[in-house]
C-alpha cells in the first residue's frame, strides 16, 4: 500500500519532474496532475509495475472548469491486489481539448470516455469506437459543459417542454 | 485529429456463401429491444447473427437517459439530489442513498450516531435482499420459469411493507439524508424486520427446490455466458456478477463504510458447480446465498442496535461542503456504486458523477456473448441483472 506522495516519487523518478504535480492541500484525498499527451504512458505503467498494479479503474470523469475555460479528466485507480488508490487529473483548454484513449489498458474506460465524450466533447485518441453513448448520435452541444445551451428542436420535435 | 464517428459502426457482413440447394445463405442483422420483455426496461441490442449463433452483439444504450448530474448541478442544495438518486437504481433506492449520504458526509466530516447507522445498515440489506429477489425472479421468468417470479414478488412485499411503514414510500424512499434519516422507524419496526428474517429463511430452500436446481433451469444457464475472472476485472465488473466469476470481492469488507466491519458474514463466489466458474448460474446462485448472508447481517444488527438516538442531530442546517472533492464507493446489489463529488465551497453541487455498476456490469456484454444462441442472450443479459435506469441515469 503506497501513499499519494510516493506514488508521486515514483512517477517523477520514472518519467521526469515536470510531467507531474501533486496536490495535497486539499480535503479528503490528494491528487496528482498528468500532462495530456502523458496518460497512457503513465497508465500503462501503473498498471504493469510490480508493486503498483493498479489493475481496476475506478471511474473516470469530465468536469468542465468555466472560469478557467478548461476540461478536466479525472481517473480513480484502485490496485485490488496492493489495495491503494490513485487519483490522476488531466487538464486541457476548452477549444482542444483531446487525449490519449486508455481503453487498451483498463476496458472499463471504453464506455467511460464515450460517456465524457458525449457530455463534454473530450476527443480520445485512438479509441475503437468513438461516438456518443448516451445521447442520440446527431445530437448538438455538450449537456454537462456549463455554458450549454439546449437546442430548441431535435428533428423537428420541441426539445424544451 | 480523432476520428469522431457521427454514426453507429458500420457492420460489414461476410459475403454471401452457397448452401448448396441453389440458394444462398449470409449473415444477418437483427435488432433486439429496445422494446422486449427479457432486455429489463429499454436497453437495444444490435446483434450480427450466423443463423441462430451470435457472431457480433453492440449494446445501444440512452432510451431512458434524462442526464442526472445535469439535475444535480441545477439544484441549489445538495439535500435535493436525494431524490434523483433514488430513481437511477429505481429496485434499490435505499442503497443508492446511502451511496450518496456517506459520501457527502466524508466530504463534510460528519458523524451520524449508532442508531442511525444500525438503522441505515438495516435498510440497505433488506433492500439488498428485495433486489436480489426482484433479479431472481425476473431471471427465472426470463428463462420460462413464471412460478418463482410470482413466490419471490410476495416476499419483495414484505420487505417493502417494512420500508412503507418507516418512510411512506414503497419504491423510491427519500429515507437516508445527510447526516442521518428523514425520521425515526416505527416503533414495531424491529419486531416486524425479525418476523421477516425468521419467515424468509426456509423460503430460500423452497426458492431453491423451485429453480435453482431445476433441471431445465440449470441447462439453460449452465456453461452460458462465461465471464473469466480477469477479464470482469479489466472491464470493472463488480457486485454480484464479479463474485460469480469466483472473485472474493465484496466492498462491505475489502473497503468497509458505515459500520460493515461489525458484522460477521462471509462474501459468496461462484465455484461452477453446475458448469464452468462465472457462467450465467454462477452469476445467480451468488445472489441466492447473499440474501441469507444479509439476513445475518439483519439479526446481528438487530440484535446490537440501540434503543436511543436522535436520528437527526447530525443534520446539518446548511449543507456547504468545503471546497475539495470526493469519490466514494459502496457496495449495491448490483455492485460497485461510486459517487464522484466536487464542490466549490457553495450550497450548489459544481458536479455529481455517478459510477453506476449497471453501465459497467453491462458493458461486457459484447464480449461474452459472442458464440451464444439468440436463446442465450436472454439469458446474459438476465444474469448480469441490468437496471436501465442506472445504466443511461
Amino acid at each position: 500500500m503506497k501513499t499519494a506522495e510516493e506514488l508521486h516519487r515514483i512517477l517523477t523518478d520514472k518519467f521526469g519532474e515536470e510531467l507531474f504535480e501533486l496536490k495535497q492541500d486539499v480535503p479528503v484525498a490528494p491528487w496528482i496532475i498528468v500532462k495530456a499527451e502523458q496518460i497512457r504512458e503513465v497508465s500503462k505503467f501503473l498498471r504493469d509495475e510490480p508493486g503498483l498494479r493498479f489493475d481496476s479503474l475506478m471511474c473516470l470523469s469530465g468536469v468542465h472548469y468555466p472560469k478557467e475555460n478548461t476540461l478536466g479528466l479525472t481517473y480513480h485507480l484502485f490496485s485490488t491486489s496492493e489495495k491503494h488508490k490513485l487519483t490522476l487529473k488531466v487538464i486541457m483548454p476548452e477549444d482542444d481539448a483531446h487525449l490519449p484513449t486508455v481503453e487498451q489498458i483498463w476496458k472499463t474506460a471504453d464506455w467511460h470516455e464515450r460517456e465524457a465524450f458525449d457530455m463534454f466533447g473530450i476527443r480520445f485518441d485512438g479509441h475503437p469506437d468513438h461516438r456518443r453513448i448516451l445521447c442520440p448520435d446527431d445530437w448538438e452541444g455538450y449537456p454537462l459543459r456549463k455554458d450549454y445551451q439546449v437546442q430548441e428542436f431535435y428533428r423537428g420535435m420541441k426539445v424544451e417542454y | 485529429m480523432t476520428n469522431v464517428k457521427e454514426k453507429g459502426p458500420e457492420v460489414t457482413l461476410t459475403p454471401p456463401v452457397d448452401a448448396g440447394n441453389g440458394l444462398k445463405t449470409q449473415e444477418m442483422v437483427i435488432n433486439m429491444g429496445p422494446q422486449h420483455p427479457s432486455t429489463h426496461g429499454v436497453l437495444r441490442m444490435e446483434l450480427t447473427l450466423n443463423g441462430e449463433i451470435v457472431t457480433r452483439a453492440v449494446p445501444h444504450i440512452g432510451y431512458l437517459h434524462r442526464c442526472f448530474e445535469k439535475h444535480s448541478e441545477a439544484m441549489n442544495d445538495y439535500n435535493k439530489v436525494v431524490p434523483y438518486v433514488d430513481r437511477m437504481d429505481y429496485v434499490a433506492a435505499m442503497n443508492n442513498e446511502l451511496g450518496y449520504a456517506i459520501a457527502m458526509e466524508r466530504l463534510m466530516d460528519i458523524q451520524v450516531n449508532d442508531r442511525v447507522e444500525f438503522i441505515r445498515v438495516i435498510m440497505a440489506e433488506l433492500q439488498r435482499i428485495a433486489s436480489h429477489l426482484l433479479a431472481i425472479g425476473t431471471f427465472g421468468l426470463d428463462i420460462g420459469a413464471f412460478t418463482p417470479f410470482l413466490y419471490c414478488f410476495i416476499e419483495r412485499e414484505k420487505i417493502l411493507d417494512i420500508f412503507e411503514k418507516a418512510s411512506g414510500a414503497r419504491l423510491l424512499y427519500n429515507y437516508i439524508w445527510i447526516g442521518g434519516l428523514m425520521n425515526d422507524v416505527p416503533a414495531d419496526f424491529k419486531s416486524d424486520t425479525a418476523a421477516f428474517v425468521k419467515s424468509f429463511r426456509p423460503k430460500i430452500k423452497e426458492l431453491n427446490d423451485l429453480l435453482s436446481h431445476n433441471k431445465i433451469f440449470i441447462d439453460r444457464t449452465a456453461n452460458v455466458g462465461v465471464l473469466p475472472d480477469k477479464v470482469a476485472i479489466n472491464y470493472g465488473v463488480s457486485g454480484p456478477s464479479l463474485r460469480g466469476s469466483g472473485v472474493k470481492w465484496d466492498l462491505r469488507k475489502d473497503d468497509p463504510y458505515s459500520i460493515y466491519d461489525r458484522f460477521e458474514f462471509d462474501v459468496i463466489a461462484g465455484q461452477g458447480e453446475m458448469g464452468t466458474v462465472g457462467d450465467c448460474w454462477d452469476r445467480y446462485i451468488v445472489r441466492v446465498w447473499e440474501m441469507e448472508e444479509s439476513l445475518k447481517i439483519i439479526e446481528q444488527a438487530l440484535d446490537q442496535m440501540p434503543d436511543e438516538g436522535d436520528v437527526q442531530e447530525a443534520i446539518p442546517k446548511k449543507i456547504r461542503p468545503p471546497a475539495g472533492e470526493i469519490y466514494c464507493r459502496t457496495e449495491t446489489p448490483r455492485g460497485e456504486l461510486g459517487y464522484y463529488i466536487i464542490s466549490d465551497k457553495s450550497t450548489t453541487p459544481f458536479r455529481v458523477k455517478a459510477r453506476a455498476p449497471s453501465f459497467v456490469n453491462l458493458s461486457v456484454l459484447p464480449a461474452i456473448s459472442i458464440g451464444a444462441m439468440v436463446a442465450d442472450m436472454v439469458a446474459i443479459i438476465g444474469s448480469i441483472d441490468i437496471v436501465l435506469g442506472e445504466v443511461d441515469r
